[in-house]
């Protein structure tokens, strides 16, 4: 493996290195809880993407607000939700971060400005520009930061937000996560039009590809952007080329691509690039990253263990935030 | 009392509301420059700014999403459709979106918005534009849905609609728009979810709501007439249904009549139907009788027009059917 000259500094590195590795270990945990069948309902794993979420966050500020779709289990935790309240939520949970209602498509927590992982396919697109909105509004300094993956590009609703965006100017980032496949169908198979950061030329929105692989270049692109809205300049559309290691979701065996082309990108592995970089710029020692690795499992297994002895909610909870009052009258019979 | 237009009392609740809290914005296709479509908003860019009252471009899916992403981010919008048979375009914001994010978010994220516009039939507009989805809107469990019927519950129920922290969809008529009625100087607002009883009687009950609430009166006058005093109740909001105040009547009338300018099948008078079968079923002495739109889509010639509405005589017909008579 080729390692990039390192830009960064040891601490840079640590942290993308303890996120980027607190998200795979999670997933890899959510797909053996899956299989056992502990967390039901649709599952859509990141491993693969960490670097994405991992160069966002490392690039914006606490306040800025993140949507994204339904992929969203390292959105979540990048965004500094515990693992436990993600976890919980995976079971069903009501210590989940969505007391149980949303399940792992539905992650939220508005202490940690995260608007969400959305179930339709493109649904959250104009939802990230209204937040952006409601900033800008305000006059507020805050920014939105809007994931999308490649199937959702070909939705109405990406180019009804980005000409208001646009036409707007608000600040919003939107980011194609594009792992290659919407579902099972290419990115081929969907059109003409092979480099999906150009959609955003057609409203003048500044656009550009990124490679995903690479945590550096993803936060380059994203700080790039971040202070290009942060200074009222509008909207700007990143293509975030990365690869998911898995199935769509954990029913697909993912049948619609070759061994080999997943071994290709494993060979790039985002993480891997991280942890190699440490090690041979002797920021942190085998024992550092053994210790960091043993961290992270324990971690993960607390919140299993959470997850495991929480309860499910009450069925007098079904009632509860349909409505903001308490006393809607229901009907009943 | 002073007498205004029911477009006058709309705008007055816009105005009221917009200078009672600054998170309050309109947006929608020609609100602005052009003073709204229905001039509805008639002078509110002037007051209020580009910033308050925003034209769209045609893109009902990208703003009414766009309007539920500001409510998740703590604003207050008020997204005007030029007619409801446009919102169907941007019916995933509101029903995948605003209506469950209370609720998918465990609580933490509401989604404080109205959506409104005009509903219905207005003349020979043809099949695309004389729909009414009231009970589509009605069947989604975290909307409310408000239909007024006169200026003086227009501007007290769309007060209270902007004031809710729930999304409300709000659904007035092209028809209406011109009507006058009386609406007091001094501030009210109505509650949402409290049906009126806009005339007492003893003989049977007719149950309407919105523009149909001018059938079911006019019919209600004439049975007067013919000696059958009809007790008529405006729902005023459609989610929830006041069903008590229908119970309440029709335990005195022991008779129902439903007014709905809406297709038959799961409509709003089916599910008022069962309502009263399942509630109030001793008190019945005849079975529900409702007068809705035929079942068909409205072809555009007068005649389809004519007997496609509810009508005063297909609304009399129906009573003295519901009275044997």
């Amino acid at each position: 493996m080729v390692v990039k000259e390192s830009k960064y500094k040891k601490e840079q590195y640590t942290e993308w290195f303890n996120a980027m590795l607190m998200m795979r270990r999670f997933e890899e945990k959510s797909a053996q809880l899956y299989g056992q069948q502990k967390i039901k309902g649709f599952c859509h794993l990141y491993i693969g993407q960490e670097a994405v979420v991992a160069g966002t966050m490392s690039a914006i500020e606490k306040d800025d607000r993140i949507i994204t779709a339904y992929r969203d289990h390292a959105h979540a935790l990048g965004c500094g939700i515990t693992a436990k309240a993600v976890m919980a939520e995976l079971y069903g949970k009501s210590t989940g971060c969505s007391k149980g209602k949303g399940g792992s498509m539905h992650l939220f927590s508005k202490e940690h400005n995260f608007f969400g992982g959305h179930g339709i396919v493109g649904g959250q697109i104009p939802l990230g520009a209204g937040m952006a909105l409601a900033d800008q509004y305000r006059g507020g300094k805050q920014i939105t930061v809007c994931y999308m993956g490649d199937g959702a590009v070909r939705q109405g609703s990406l180019h009804e937000a980005f000409n208001m965006a646009m036409l707007w100017k608000l600040p919003v980032i939107f980011v194609c996560e594009n792992n290659g496949y919407a579902m099972g169908t290419s990115v081929e198979r969907t059109t003409n039009m092979l480099d999906i950061y150009k959609i955003g030329l057609a409203y003048d929105m500044p656009s550009k590809e990124v490679d995903g692989m690479t945590v550096e270049t993803v936060h380059e692109a994203m700080s790039e952007a971040a202070k290009h809205c942060r200074d009222g300049s509008g909207p700007v559309f990143l293509e975030i080329k990365t690869y998911r290691y898995r199935g769509h979701s954990m029913s697909d065996p993912a049948k619609y691509r070759s061994k080999e082309e997943v071994d290709e990108y494993k060979l790039q592995d985002p993480l891997e690039k991280v942890r190699n970089i440490l090690v041979s710029k002797k920021h942190l020692s085998e024992k550092d990253i053994e210790d960091i690795e043993t961290r992270i499992e324990n971690e993960i297994n607390e919140s299993v263990e959470f997850a495991e002895n929480s309860s499910y909610p009450d069925q007098s909870e079904i009632y509860s935030d349909v409505y903001v009052e308490n006393d809607y009258p229901f009907i009943t019979q | 009392m002073r007498t205004i237009q029911f477009r006058e009392a709309l705008r007055e609740a816009l105005n009221e509301e917009m200078r009672r809290d600054d998170r309050v914005f309109l947006l929608g296709e020609e609100v602005a420059e052009y003073n709204g479509a229905y001039k509805v908003s008639q002078g509110m860019l002037d007051e209020f700014g580009p910033k308050r009252v925003i034209d769209t471009p045609i893109a009902e899916l990208g703003f009414a999403g766009i309007a539920v992403g500001a409510a998740m981010n703590g604003l207050r919008p008020i997204v005007e459709f030029m007619t409801f048979n446009f919102s169907l375009v941007g019916i995933d914001p509101i029903i995948n979106s605003a209506a469950k994010m209370l609720s998918m978010s465990g609580g933490q994220f509401g989604c404080p918005i109205v959506f409104r516009g005009p509903t219905g039939s207005a003349g020979q507009l043809g099949a695309q534009h004389s729909q009414a989805f009231e009970n589509w809107y009605a069947n989604t469990p975290g909307l409310k849905v408000v239909v007024p019927s006169d200026p003086y519950e227009a501007k007290g129920l769309l007060k209270s609609a902007i004031r809710d922290d729930n999304p409300v969809i709000f659904m007035e008529s092209e028809q209406m728009y011109g009507d006058k009625g009386e609406v007091p100087e001094e501030e009210y607002l109505l509650p949402i979810g409290v049906a009126h009883v806009k005339k007492v009687g003893t003989d049977v009950t007719i149950v309407s709501f919105g523009k149909m609430m001018k059938i079911a009166m006019g019919a209600a006058a004439q049975l007067e007439k013919d000696n059958i005093n009809a007790e008529v109740i405006d729902l005023r909001s459609v989610r929830p249904i006041d069903y008590n105040t229908i119970i309440e009547s029709v335990k005195k009338t022991n008779r129902l009549v439903i007014v709905e300018e809406a297709w038959p099948l799961a409509s709003i008078s089916s599910e008022i139907a069962y309502m009263i079968q399942n509630q109030a079923f001793d008190y019945l002495d005849a079975p529900v009788k409702r007068v809705n739109t035929l079942d068909v889509p409205l072809g555009y010639a007068p005649t389809f027009v004519e007997a496609f509405l509810p009508s005063i005589k297909r609304t009399i017909d129906a009573v003295k059917s519901a009275m044997y008579i």
